[in-house]
This record gives C-alpha cells, structure tokens and sequence, in this order.
C-alpha cells in the first residue's frame, strides 16, 4: 500500500513561484456576465432547484441589491483594493457537459481529471488508500466526490451541496442559512443568490466519522467569481474532520471569491474544520489575486464543540473571520490560524466567538506572519452575553515580521455582560532576529531553511491542531510562500 | 588545519570599531588551543568572526582552512567544512525541536558534501546516545530549542549538537560561563573524548578552571584585540596566579 498524502504536492515545491497557477483548458459553460434577477433564476434553473430554493435565493438577491444601494458593502476591514465591478463578473461557469452531476468519474472530462491529479488531489482509488474522501468543486460545480458509497453505509452524507439540495431537501431546507442567514452580511447575501455549488456533509447521531472529508476548490475560468457554500451538520453525539483546499491559476485580473460556510454541532457533537487557502496571492508587484470574501460560523450546541484550523497563505486579499456561536452549556469553540502576507497581500482575518451558553469556553490562536509589503491584521471580538455564567476565553494573537516594509496589527475586541467570565489576552510582536538566524545557520542550515524553520516553529501551535499530512503541507506552502521575502 | 593572518575585524557599519587588532594564530590538526583574556579583549568576537556572523567585518587579513580562505564563505558553508561554534549565548528559537534540528543540520552537511544522508533511525539511536552522555534531561529535548533552559542546559545542548556533528574544528566560546563543576566536567569529557589526531578545538575561556579538566596543548593570552602571549599549559597557571595585569600594561591597556 502507497502511503498517498491527503495532497501530496511536497515534491513539486521546489521553485519560488505559484505552482497552482496553470490554466485547464476544458470547454466551458458561461452566463453572460453581471449581476440580475435573470441570472439568479438561470443558475437556479441550471442546477434544477426546487421553488423554495428559488425564492429564498431571489430574496437574498434583493436584499443584496438593497445593502448595494445603501454603500453596504463592508470597509471597516484594514484592506484597500479597488473597488469590485460586480457586472463584470461570470456567477456562474461550468465545465461544459456538466449541468447534470457526473455519475462516476468516468463521466468527469478527463482534462479536469488531469488537472486534479496535477493538483496532487487524489480523486480515484488513491483516495480510499489515503484515507480521505474527496470533493472537488472546479469553478463553481463539484466534479467529483468519491468514497459516497463507503459512507453512505454508515449513514453519513458527503456529496455535492447540489446533490444534497435534490437527495436530501429536508435537511437542507431545515438548515440552510440557519447559521449565516442571507441578510449576516453584503457577502452572505451575495453568495446566498448566486452560488453554485459547494460540499455538504451530514453525519448521523453518534456516528465517528471514520476518515477525514475533504473538499477541494479550484476557480479556473477567467473572470469568473466562485460562490460555494458548504453546510455541515453534526448529528447529536457525532464526530467529524473536515478538511478544505484552494487553488486558481495565475490571472493579472482579481478573482472574487466569496463563500459561506455553515457548521450545526447539535448536542454532543464535534465538527474539526481546517483549510488551506492558497488561493493565487497576485504577482510580486501586486497584479491579479483572489479577493477572498469569506462568511464561516457554526452553532455549538450543549456539549458540543467546534474547531476551526487555518493557514492561509494565498489570496491578494483575505476577508475571513470564522466564528463559533456557544449556545449550548458546556460548549467549546476553538480557532487556530496561520495567516502570511507576503508581497502586496492583505490578510484580515480573525474570529468570534459569541458565549451564551453557561460554562462556555472559547480559545484563540492566532499567529500572523507578515513579509514583503504585506498588512496582515488580526480582528477577533469575544462576546460575553449575560447568560452565559463562568464563560472562559484565553486569546492569544503573535505577529511575525519578516524584513522592514511589512505591517502587522491587532485588533480584538471584547464585550463581557456577565461579570462570572474569565478572559485572557495575550499578544506578542517579533522579528526574526539575527541571533536566531545565525545559530541555525551556524549549525549548516541555508538561511532560507532557517528562515523556514524559525516560522514553521513559530507557528507549530497551530500547525499541529491540522490532521499530519495536512500539516507537512502547511509547512510546505509556508516556505514556497515565503520565497523571496528572504536573503 | 586553522590558520589566522594579521587579522582585523570590526563591527559593520560602525566607524572605529576595530575589535580585533592584527591577530595570528595556526591551529594543526589534533591540537587543542586555548584563549584567555580578560573581559572586552576580542575573545567572543574572534569565535564569531571565524564562523561568519553578520555584524563583523573584516577589513584586513586572513583566515585559511587546509590552506583556503574560508571568508567570503557564509557561516552555513563554514559549518560544512567541520566548523562548529558553542555558543556563549545560544538562541532560542521556538518551536523548533533539537531533534528536528539537528536532523535539519546533519542532512545539509551529508548534502552540501554529497554524502548519503543519515536515516532516521540511525539518526535516533544516535541522538539517544548522545544525550545520554551528555547528560541532558530527555524532557528538555522534547521542548523547543533552548527556550526556557537554563544556562547550564543550553550549554549542556551545546556540547550534545557537537557530539552529534562531530566536527573537525571546535570553537567553544566560554562554554563554561556559568557552569557548575557538574557540568564543567560534562562540557570537558565531552571534548576530551573526542579529541583525536583529526579534530581540533579552540577554547574561548576567561577562567583557567575549565583548563583543570581540558589539558591545552597551546595556551594564548589575547589582550585588546591582540594576541600578547603564547606558551603552554602552565600560561594559564601563571594566569590564574597573577591575573591579566601585566598583559594590560604591555598594550598600554588600563586595568
């Protein structure tokens, strides 16, 4: 038996530069570009939805409309791009042939095929020897899931949220928006009008799910935004890992991608969330690169627990604060991420984490990494509301600058109305300094494997809350993200 | 195996900073050679100028491995010639294992020299080994690299990534500042023991004590920058005797 990665990719990162970045050239099926009811109504018409699904997209639409009209679009973040022509996006790209899901892969254009295997995504038998089940969305429709049937068995559903919406509409009706309604936020609502596709994932109560899941994301098509939206529901006293990734080539024009993901831990339940975002970061000068616009938040309920795990490495800009709401006694929300802003990128990026239910307890690990002229900002609130007796929260946001021209900055908000809470805060800025690098160096290491180990470790907190393979990964990426800003 | 020529170093982009003042000094092969001096005589930075840190410059001068200069070499490819230095002040650097590193270490070496690299269970068995001998708490090497050591234990960690590497030419700057007996005599077995005909160490030392247990073939006296007095053993006798004082007023030095 191969011991086959989840991704596999540390071989190919030797160079310095984007390795994601080639285009597939597969046939696509493009709606006209812009923004409209009409457009709304044919991606809806195209994935064959019920009227439901319809109405509840088109009320998200005009409520979208509205926040566009009054200037709603959020800017409080610490990014600055210009402005987005939302009429000069694609919403909605498919491979062509692909309006009906595949029923195996050998339905899957074999160019997309390659494309995944190029990617390192092990979407055949390798999957079930690596231990993981695979779902890959290319621009916005998922191409392939694997291991369906192995989990099917188990009651578990992992599929297409598209398969979910026409397999299992009752779930997905009782749950969809529940946690991010459309009207959360301008992202929230554009993404409920226009996504495509996305993963869901339902395991049943008291079920461990056995492998880790794995969705895996690729915007190709130029010009096209991706909308997915991925909705996770733990049943009562069930386990599941859930792991994503994404690439997109390189493009001098920027990508929007604006995503929501739901998590329901119902009672007992545990939901483990990591990504790896690698989305295409823009050149060196600062031309093209994903705009990530992502809304992530999940509801624990009593006992339950959710675990959020990032590293993000790409994307010109990151928008992302995943998010735990504690409603339930006893629950526990977790966030660990690893942002890198190198270049010209721009990471806001953080948490919240909302306690209502008593005995709450919430942590916050949040290690940002700046290089180049790259802004990395942590933005996290805890909120404390006044039911919530003897709620905990230990925060702790570090920055690392890697030469003289990047920025880092914290900005952690906290609100307490129930005087039995106890909070902690750290906060730490440091540098790679001469010493450390010297004494790796000193010991052999080139100052680039210095540089790499000195950041790896700095952020092996976090590193090892992600499942093993994934970790090697992050580590990997880190240093190919890295490149350049050193020496 | 070492040689020094008339060498000046001062720290980088400082005006009249010259440390170090024209020093000459020839290790063969096998020898073990001592540095004493007293506080601000240029010991610290001569260790570090020979292994390449950053902030000194050279500005006259030379220094020769078998006969090459090994100055335009940064300090990664000095350690792959043999070059070790024991730190005075190690850093430390979190979450970074000792283990993963010096593993890290080991594979550049056998890769910069075209060797095959060491496996990982050869690499095991060694690493166990050798902290047993030099006495490390197991624990400690589990945590990250020298964070939150003791003096004691970083030197300790020292003396186990010497013994792992095995180099051919040691430096040890001031490894026992600030040791007790203990340990002194673990930092002492640790070079004796490896002392053969083909290593040679140089031992940056302000105390003669370390000298009890580290018998120096050659014994220097370096006072301002310069090397003011070479002998043998019985130096550092003199040394511990009488202090630096009478070095100090040949260079015109105060007390």
């Amino acid at each position: 038996m191969t011991n086959q990665n989840t991704i596999s990719r540390e071989s190919d990162l030797s160079g310095g530069e984007y390795k994601w970045g080639f285009v597939t050239d597969v046939e696509t099926d493009l709606a006209p570009k812009g923004l409209n009811e009409d457009i709304v109504r044919l991606i809806s018409s195209k994935k064959d939805e019920p009227e439901w699904l319809l109405e509840w997209r088109l009320k998200a639409f005009r409520h979208w409309v509205k926040l566009k009209e009054e200037d709603a679009e959020p800017t409080w973040a610490k990014i600055d791009y210009p402005g987005i022509d939302y009429q000069d996006i694609y919403y909605y790209a498919a491979p062509k042939g692909m309006n009906e899901a595949p029923k195996s892969l050998d339905d899957v254009d074999p160019e997309m095929l390659a494309t995944f295997e190029k990617l390192g995504i092990p979407l055949q038998e390798r999957a079930a020897l690596a231990g993981v089940a695979v779902d890959a969305v290319f621009d916005s429709v998922s191409v392939a899931t694997t291991m369906e049937k192995q989990l099917g068995e188990l009651g578990i559903i992992f599929c297409s949220f598209g398969n979910a919406v026409k397999n299992h509409p009752e779930l997905v009706k009782k749950y969809l928006g529940s946690i991010v309604p459309y009207t959360d936020n301008f992202f929230a609502a554009l993404n409920a009008a226009v996504f495509t596709d996305g993963s869901f994932v339902y395991i049943p109560p008291g079920v461990r799910c056995p492998i880790e899941l794995m969705t895996y994301f690729r915007i190709n098509t130029e010009g096209s935004g991706q909308f997915e939206r991925t909705l996770i529901i733990a049943d009562k006293g069930s386990y599941v890992s859930y792991l994503e990734g994404c690439t997109a080539p390189f493009r001098k024009t920027s990508q929007l991608h604006a995503a929501t993901v739901e998590l329901v831990a119902l009672d007992d339940s545990e939901i483990k969330y990591s990504t790896i975002q690698n989305w295409f970061p823009g050149t060196p000068e600062g031309e093209g690169g994903v705009y990530n616009f992502v809304t992530k938040r999940g509801r624990a309920d009593k006992n339950a627990k959710i675990s959020w795990t990032q590293v993000e490495t790409g994307s010109a800009i990151t928008w992302k604060y995943p998010s735990v709401i504690l409603k339930g006694d006893n629950s526990v929300g977790e966030f660990f991420s690893v942002a890198l802003a190198n270049n010209h990128q721009q990471a806001d990026t953080g948490t919240k984490m909302i306690h209502i239910g008593k005995n709450t307890k919430s942590t916050i690990v949040s290690k940002g990494i700046s290089a180049g002229k790259g802004s990395n900002t942590y933005r996290g609130q805890v909120l404390i509301m006044p039911g919530a007796e003897n709620a905990v929260n230990h925060t702790q946001c570090d920055s690392l600058l890697v030469g003289d021209q990047c920025g880092a900055h914290t900005v952690p908000y906290i609100e307490v109305r129930n005087p039995t809470a106890r909070l902690e805060h750290e906060a730490s800025t440091s540098k790679v300094s001469d010493d450390q690098l010297f004494y790796l160096m000193a010991r052999g290491l080139s100052e680039e494997e210095a540089h790499h180990m000195i950041i790896t470790g700095w952020s092996r907190e976090v590193f090892k809350e992600l499942p093993f393979e994934f970790a090697l990964e992050a580590s990997q990426l880190l240093k190919v993200s890295l490149e350049g800003a050193v020496g | 195996m070492l040689e020094i020529k008339n060498l000046h170093a001062s720290v980088l982009d400082i005006d009249d900073s010259e440390i170090l003042r024209g020093i000459d000094l020839k290790v063969n092969r096998g020898e073990v050679h001592a540095i004493m001096g007293p506080n601000g005589s240029g010991k610290s930075t001569l260790a570090n100028v020979l292994m390449g840190r950053f902030d000194y410059v050279v500005t006259e001068g030379d220094v020769l491995i078998d006969g090459k200069s090994i100055l335009k070499l940064r300090p990664d490819q000095r350690a792959h010639l043999g070059m070790f230095l024991a730190f005075q002040y190690p850093a430390e650097i979190p979450g970074v294992r000792p283990w993963q590193f010096l593993k890290a270490a080991l594979d550049s070496k056998a890769d910069a020299n075209g060797e095959e690299k060491m496996t990982v269970r050869n690499f095991s068995k060694l690493f166990d080994e050798k902290v047993e001998a030099v006495g490390i708490n197991p624990q400690l090497v589990k945590r990250s690299l020298n964070e939150g050591f003791s003096g004691g234990e970083k030197k300790r960690n020292e003396m186990l990534q010497l013994e792992v590497l095995q180099p051919s030419l040691s430096i040890l700057d001031e490894t026992d500042s600030g040791l007790d007996v203990d340990a002194l005599r673990i930092v002492a077995e640790g070079v004796n023991s490896m002392r053969s005909p083909d290593r040679s160490f140089i031992v940056v030392t302000h105390y003669q004590r370390l000298l009890n247990y580290i018998t120096p073939d050659v014994v220097h006296i370096l006072v301002k920058g310069k090397i003011v007095k070479t002998g043998g053993p019985e130096l550092a006798l003199e040394v511990e005797k009488n202090g630096y004082k009478q070095y100090l007023s040949e260079v015109g030095a105060k007390a």
